[in-house]
């Protein structure tokens, strides 16, 4: 296991993350409810609550798993927080970290013809509001 | 509120279509607009509306995304400053992608006045939107109109097909913005009793569909449509209704996919709930309205006599 | 102008009479412009694109017809004390004291290869080839970015309505001078988007134009060698005064 101490830099992650999603996230105490209701759970590198404990401790490193591309903004996790936290907003602010870097998670240039005829305008519309900066 | 039932005046409501309804989904409008008006109520499109970006941006500091929702609401204001609207506030919505986009904005820009002066004063164009305007879901509207008002139009009860109703998220989460209770929704179910339906109970029947991730990762999608229709299908459904048009599209024409992975899954089609209450209420299209789907309900509908032309005749208008 | 002039303003002022034969003394109304941040006094009669070309730039690129037709010579300003950024077209705009100016001549924008003849008639196709669409925030930047006054937002969201119609018309006046797509903060290419869209409508959302047809025909009929040849063989002196007794005849464009 990995020994953290925690730094200035640290502080400063989390706040970052605080206040784009303006969630206090260090109500969290990680009893794992969002990592039972999240539809995508079998498909992350970790858990929600694992995300969420990393921002706690100011890890930036979070930014290099999958689990916040893989969140569908489902809201399962924001009705059932027994302490009020809405995750999907924390998701979304490492999301936007990422991406106001112009570090786009698809390319709608490379998607198929094919997909492109079948897929919805909503379909599109949202990835490229989820996946591209 | 609730249509002018005495005199057969039909009570207007504006509606948003949004954009996948006017492509993918098209008679979800269609059948909406129709069912709507044998119950007393005329949607009017929303004259000059735009995309309103099909997810609330959840990021605090960025007002950008909720132009767009915005403007929208902003035509509601106009219309009935222009006296079309005969005082109705309220923004009706079909596709709940939509739905949810365009409250919650207007949630913000209630809860946040200088948000909603930043925005004001960035549309420089347009008048300023004054945060009256209420967003509400045409399954909403159906029960305000009453169940005892639908079954009273009901010509061809639909108590052959067994359908269960699925919900996907928008409509129930967050709660603040929730139609109906976000972890034992009915709505849907009392709408279907109305016609005669039999309800079949879907455990997973607000479980996400995945929704954007269709984009990105469509096996994944796959996945969680097979274990959606596989479970309702033990339920016993011979049919799913969604309101949403990108569940729609997961979960009926993802099963492409979902037969690629699981070639034993048998298919189940998609509907939504108006097109199953213009079946009801015997308006007779001749099949007309499926086109689009993946999975084609028809040969079902057939079966359970509910398409024949002849079986329509005496219902139909 | 009542300063100091150096050898060099000298030289540069002999230069203005050279190149427009004007002499600065005959004129009246001046006005102070910013070209690429540089201060140039021009005379206020003049369009920005001749104000550019008497303040001494030669253009090789950003001018084409002067006639507003190209969108060649595109071109942004500010003035001072003002926020707002205008886009013009240089040839059709009078220069105005106070503004703060740059060509755009070229947008680097890419243009999808397609065949109209076998695509269906589905809105699908603009996805296909131009899905960055899906990207507009309704922000309207770009309807006032254009110099054409187009209603540019609502041809991107008659696209993703998936109407052909709507987009044809709203862009019909399209001359693809690029400063929407410089300005989207979606990145959309506006212009080429709306030229498959108008395309589409074109060949299968209007009603074939029999005349046309007809003529076509006649032509690969033959019909009209003679008259053809009768043409080819002219004097250009006689062929001047038919060109312009037809024009009179009616408005070509
Ligand atoms: S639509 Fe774009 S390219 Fe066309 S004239 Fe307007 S700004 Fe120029
Ligand atoms: S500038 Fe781009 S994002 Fe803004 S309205 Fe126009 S097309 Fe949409
Ligand atoms: S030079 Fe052609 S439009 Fe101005």
């Amino acid at each position: 296991m990995k020994k953290i101490s925690i730094t200035s830099d640290n502080y400063e992650f989390l706040e970052k993350v605080k206040q784009l999603s303006g969630e206090p996230i260090t109500l969290c105490d990680q009893c794992g409810t969002c990592a039972g209701s999240c539809p995508m759970i079998s498909e992350m590198d970790i858990s929600p609550s694992e995300m969420l404990r990393l921002v706690q401790l100011g890890q930036e490193e979070v930014l290099d798993t999958k689990a916040m591309w893989l969140c569908a903004s489902c809201f399962t996790c924001t009705v059932r927080c027994p302490r009020g936290l809405d995750l999907s907003k924390i998701a979304e602010a490492l999301r936007q970290i990422t991406l106001r870097k112009a570090v786009d998670q698809i390319d709608i240039k490379l998607i198929s013809e094919e997909e492109l005829s079948r897929l919805p305008q909503i379909a599109l519309v949202s990835a490229c509001r989820k996946f591209t900066g | 509120m609730g249509a002018d039932k005495s005199s057969g005046k039909l009570k207007k409501i504006p509606y948003y279509p949004g954009c996948s309804l006017k492509t993918k989904s098209k008679d979800f409008e269609k059948s909406a607009v129709a069912a709507a008006r044998i119950l007393g109520i005329e949607l009017i499109e929303l004259p000059k509306w735009n995309c309103c970006g099909t997810v609330f941006s959840l990021a605090q500091d960025d007002l950008m995304h909720h132009v767009a929702p915005l403007r929208n609401l902003l035509r509601v204001q106009e219309m009935n400053e222009a006296g079309l609207l005969e005082g109705e506030n309220r923004l009706l919505t079909i596709c709940p992608m939509c739905f949810n986009t365009l409250k919650k904005a207007n949630q913000r820009m209630r809860d946040n006045p200088a948000d909603l002066e930043t925005i004001n004063t960035f549309m420089d164009a347009e008048q300023d939107y004054q945060g009256e305007v209420e967003v509400i879901h045409l399954l909403e509207l159906l029960k305000e109109r009453g169940v005892a008002e639908i079954k009273a139009k009901v010509k061809i009860p639909l108590t052959a097909l067994k359908v269960a109703p699925y919900y996907g998220c928008m409509l129930l989460r967050p709660k603040d913005i929730a139609i109906d209770d976000p972890e034992d929704p009915t709505i849907q179910e009392e709408l279907l009793a109305a016609i005669g339906a039999q309800v079949v109970e879907n455990p997973y029947k607000k479980v996400c569909c995945g929704s954007y991730q269709t984009v990105r990762n469509k096996y994944t999608v796959a996945d969680l449509t097979y274990d959606i229709l596989t479970h309702a299908k033990k339920a016993g459904a011979e049919m799913i209704t969604t309101s949403c048009p990108l569940c729609a599209f997961n979960l009926d024409d993802r099963q492409k996919e979902v037969t690629e992975k699981y070639p034993d899954f048998e298919g189940i089609p998609v509907c939504c709930i108006s097109q199953l209450m213009l079946l009801a209420f015997g308006v007779n299209r001749g099949g007309d309205g499926f086109e689009l789907n993946y999975v084609d309900p028809r040969p079902l509908l057939k079966r359970k006599n509910l398409l024949s032309g002849a079986d329509l005749k005496t219902g139909a208008k | 102008m009542n300063k100091e002039t150096s050898i060099m303003d000298r030289i540069a002022d002999a230069n203005k009479s050279v190149i427009t034969g004007i002499d600065a003394k005959d004129i009246e109304n001046w006005v102070m412009i910013h070209i690429m941040g540089k201060a140039y006094e021009v005379p206020s009669e003049l369009t920005i694109l001749q104000a550019m070309e008497y303040s001494g730039y030669r253009f090789i690129r950003s001018c084409g017809c002067r006639a507003g037709f190209c969108g060649a010579c595109a071109t942004v300003y500010r003035k001072e004390g003002e926020y707002k950024l205008h886009g013009v077209l240089a040839c059709q705009t009078k220069v105005e004291d106070g503004m703060f100016l740059v060509q755009i001549p070229f947008a680097p924008a890419e243009k999808s290869c397609y065949d109209i003849t076998v695509e269906r008639y589905d809105p699908a196709v603009l996805l296909k080839y131009y899905p960055e669409i899906t990207r507009c925030v309704s922000c309207n930047t770009c309807t006032k970015a254009c110099p054409q006054e187009l209603q540019i937002m609502d041809y991107i969201q008659s696209a993703l309505k998936g109407d052909f119609e709507g987009l044809a018309d709203a862009s019909f006046d399209c001359i693809q001078c690029g400063l929407c797509a410089i300005r989207c903060p979606a990145e959309i290419v506006h212009y080429h988007m709306a030229q498959l869209g108008r395309r589409m409508f074109g060949k299968y959302g209007i009603p074939e134009e029999l005349n046309l047809k007809k003529r076509v025909e006649e032509i690969e009929n033959r019909v009209y060698d003679e008259e053809f040849q009768k043409i080819m063989k002219m004097a250009p002196e006689d062929f001047k005064t038919l060109y312009v007794e037809k024009q009179k005849e009616r408005e070509v464009y």
